[in-house]
């Protein structure tokens, strides 16, 4: 088949690309400015046999998801701030119940209902710690509209696998942004299924079989007859107040992510090779970071840019390495330094950690973050 | 040697259970395992989805497929599995807080929806897992540890709510009356579409201590003596019904279930 080209929206390439996962599911309630995903959803999921329901609100729009997730599809649900508050107890329900569920945030200005229709970057510590207890999470930001659909397909994938909540953290830039985009023939995308146990043999709901990485999932109804808690639970599923068994539940959730970081997370370096100076950003500002940069460089300037994929969890090591070699770094994002903290946390004393950035709506322009970078630095 | 509907719907490790001693659940999760073997259905197609609360964690001890999950949104993850599988026989156990409170807003949009789910509340009128809160059914003037000068609240009747948001079927029954709770139940399973029994429990552990209301038996008594079946009602003169409360089948009406209007809508849109 040959490869089709669009002209698409980054909200509606996130459709693509969990339809090219596999998505089956779909629960929501509308919410400026992803409502997009869900109108599109509802359009092209029944055309092959899946389900869309518009839920009562946005607890119900997660919770939908996860209950599908049991049975054996590939579900997602998407919002914007204000929902995505909604969602935070039910993602860590997910968490421990470890339910694949993809949860797409894109993000929109200011706390409270702020500034529905204008970006702002200011999710980025609520994708990490907004529900209550630690957690495992996997958090991915994309720039581009075709990052958009490449990254839906793979926070299905890490879900699968990992059997965990993945955030797809994106926001209004790159969601209502169009860019010309190449859909890949199916053929060529990797796919990743969660593992059943097979039928008839003896399982255990939550016991990692040697050589898995989680536990096999049964579909409800596929015979195996378990039981789900939000409760701290042992291997059997079923709960228990053992503070020995809670420990190992939650080492195991922890782990599954810290021993796989090489495989979860990803980043893009841009000129860092001879960098004196680091620009940090992701998702839409990113595209102001690359601008900057390439002006910056013409005047001789050594800049690079490093910009976090896996927002969570953070590509430290990567960002270790550069801080080594760098005079100085620079933030930029649409809120008041929230990766700035995990970046300073990061480099420790290596370089110092400047910051640019604002809340009000608007996008970072390149020149602003130029006349930024050479106030600074 | 335990009755046969224990070894074959319940699972034996987990019990003794957590609730108290005269707590009337028991009676109540026996009663939708009956259902069950009458209908005959498949163990391994029935899912049971619970909330946060007393009556919630009865899935635990149920050999189905089994799903405990946040406070007041068992209807919500329920919707989810039914839409996403339908062969499924999706049971929702809920608590009168869990589903009137917290949860009131999944409960009136799955009536509303008329979706394939049966729900059958618990209502012992108190939030009995955190020690004895009013609750949304807690009658006017009783009191709980969060109202201990009398609650000032009007008690919702859930059961009119469900009906009120367009359950096409919703009963009443309470623990006393176990053979017609055990029909009622039946016949919700049975129904095609939204349905609910809203089965009185007892809870003589905090509701009955805080309001004085005696003994276990006391309060067996009391749900005897005190409801009446609403076909026996209607032929009944006012004063015979005064003080009592109505129970039995209040709704039992035929409209489109929401999963087979949506493969309606698949099976016109598939290519």
């Amino acid at each position: 088949m040959a490869k089709k080209v669009k002209f698409l929206q980054g909200n509606e390439a996130c459709v693509e690309g969990a339809l090219m996962a596999g998505m089956t599911f779909y629960s929501g309630y509308p919410i400026t400015p992803s409502t997009e995903i869900a109108e599109l959803s509802a359009e092209r999921l029944p055309r092959i046999g899946g389900k869309f329901i518009q839920m009562e609100d946005e607890i119900a729009g997660i919770a939908a998801a996860i209950g599908a997730s049991l049975t054996g599809a590939k579900a997602m649900t998407a919002t914007s701030g204000p929902g995505f508050s909604l969602k935070q107890e039910n993602i860590g329900y997910a968490a421990l119940t470890e339910i694949p569920v993809v949860i797409v945030n894109v993000q929109r200005g200011g706390p409270s209902t702020g500034l529905p229709t204008a970006p702002g970057q200011g999710d980025l510590m609520q994708a990490m710690w907004g529900t209550h207890g630690d957690h495992p999470v996997i958090c991915l930001t994309p720039d581009s509209v075709r990052e958009t659909f490449d990254l839906t397909i793979r926070a299905f994938n890490l879900a699968e696998k990992y059997r965990t909540p993945v955030i797809l953290l994106t926001d209004e830039i790159t969601g209502h942004m169009r860019e010309k985009i190449e859909i890949p023939d199916a053929s060529e995308v990797e796919i990743y299924n969660r593992i059943k146990p097979e039928p008839g043999s003896d399982y255990k709901a939550y016991k990692v079989v040697d050589g898995d990485i989680v536990p096999k999932m049964a579909d409800f109804g596929s015979g195996f007859r378990y039981h789900v808690t939000g409760l701290m639970h042992d291997e059997t599923g079923f709960p228990s107040n053992s503070t020995k068994n809670a420990g190992i539940l939650m080492d195991r959730l922890m782990a599954k992510i810290t021993d796989n970081l090489d495989d979860i997370i990803t980043f893009e370096e841009i000129e860092t090779a001879d960098a004196d100076y680091l620009i940090v950003a992701y998702g839409g500002t990113a595209r102001t970071a690359k601008a900057a940069v390439k002006k910056l460089r013409a005047e001789g300037i050594k800049v690079g840019l490093f910009r976090p994929i896996t927002v969570w969890p953070f590509p430290e090591a990567a960002l270790y390495k550069l801080s080594e070699q760098v005079k100085d770094i620079i933030v930029a994002e649409l809120n008041y330094g929230q990766m700035k903290l995990e970046v300073e946390r990061v480099v420790k004393n290596n370089a110092p950690v400047r910051f640019c950035g604002k809340a009000n709506g608007e996008v970072l322009t390149p020149e602003e973050l130029i006349q930024k970078f050479k106030e600074v630095l | 040697m335990n009755h046969p509907l224990v070894e074959g719907f319940f699972r034996m490790d987990k019990f003794p259970h957590i609730w108290c001693p005269g707590c009337g659940h028991g009676i109540i999760m026996a009663s939708i395992a009956r259902a069950i073997e009458k209908i005959g259905l498949d163990k391994d197609k029935v899912c049971i989805v619970s909330g946060i609360g007393c009556s919630s964690r009865a899935p635990g001890y149920m050999d189905f497929n089994t799903l405990h999950t946040t406070h007041g949104r068992a209807l919500a993850f329920a919707t989810g599995v039914k839409l996403a599988n339908p062969e499924l026989e999706v049971i929702v156990i809920a608590g009168d807080g869990d589903l009137s409170a917290i949860g009131g807003n999944h409960l009136i949009h799955a009536a509303r929806r008329n979706i394939g789910i049966t729900t059958i509340c618990f209502n012992n009128n108190i939030y009995g897992m955190t020690g004895g809160q009013y609750s949304p059914t807690t009658p006017t003037k009783e009191k709980g540890t969060t109202a201990p000068y009398g609650n000032i609240d009007k008690p919702f009747d859930i059961t009119q709510l469900a009906i009120g948001a367009g359950a096409t079927y919703a009963a009443k029954t309470t623990a006393y009356h176990v053979p017609q709770m055990d029909k009622l139940i039946e016949t919700a399973i049975r129904h095609k579409g939204f349905s609910m029994v809203e089965a009185i429990s007892i809870c003589p552990t905090y509701y009955g201590r805080k309001n004085k209301k005696g003994s276990v038996v006391d309060m067996m008594t009391f749900l005897k003596d005190s409801f009446i079946d609403v076909k026996v009602a209607e032929k009944l003169p006012p004063e015979k019904k005064e003080g009592k409360f109505l129970m039995g089948e209040f709704i039992n009406k035929a409209e489109p279930e929401y999963t087979e209007q949506y493969d309606q809508i698949i099976a016109s849109q598939k290519k």
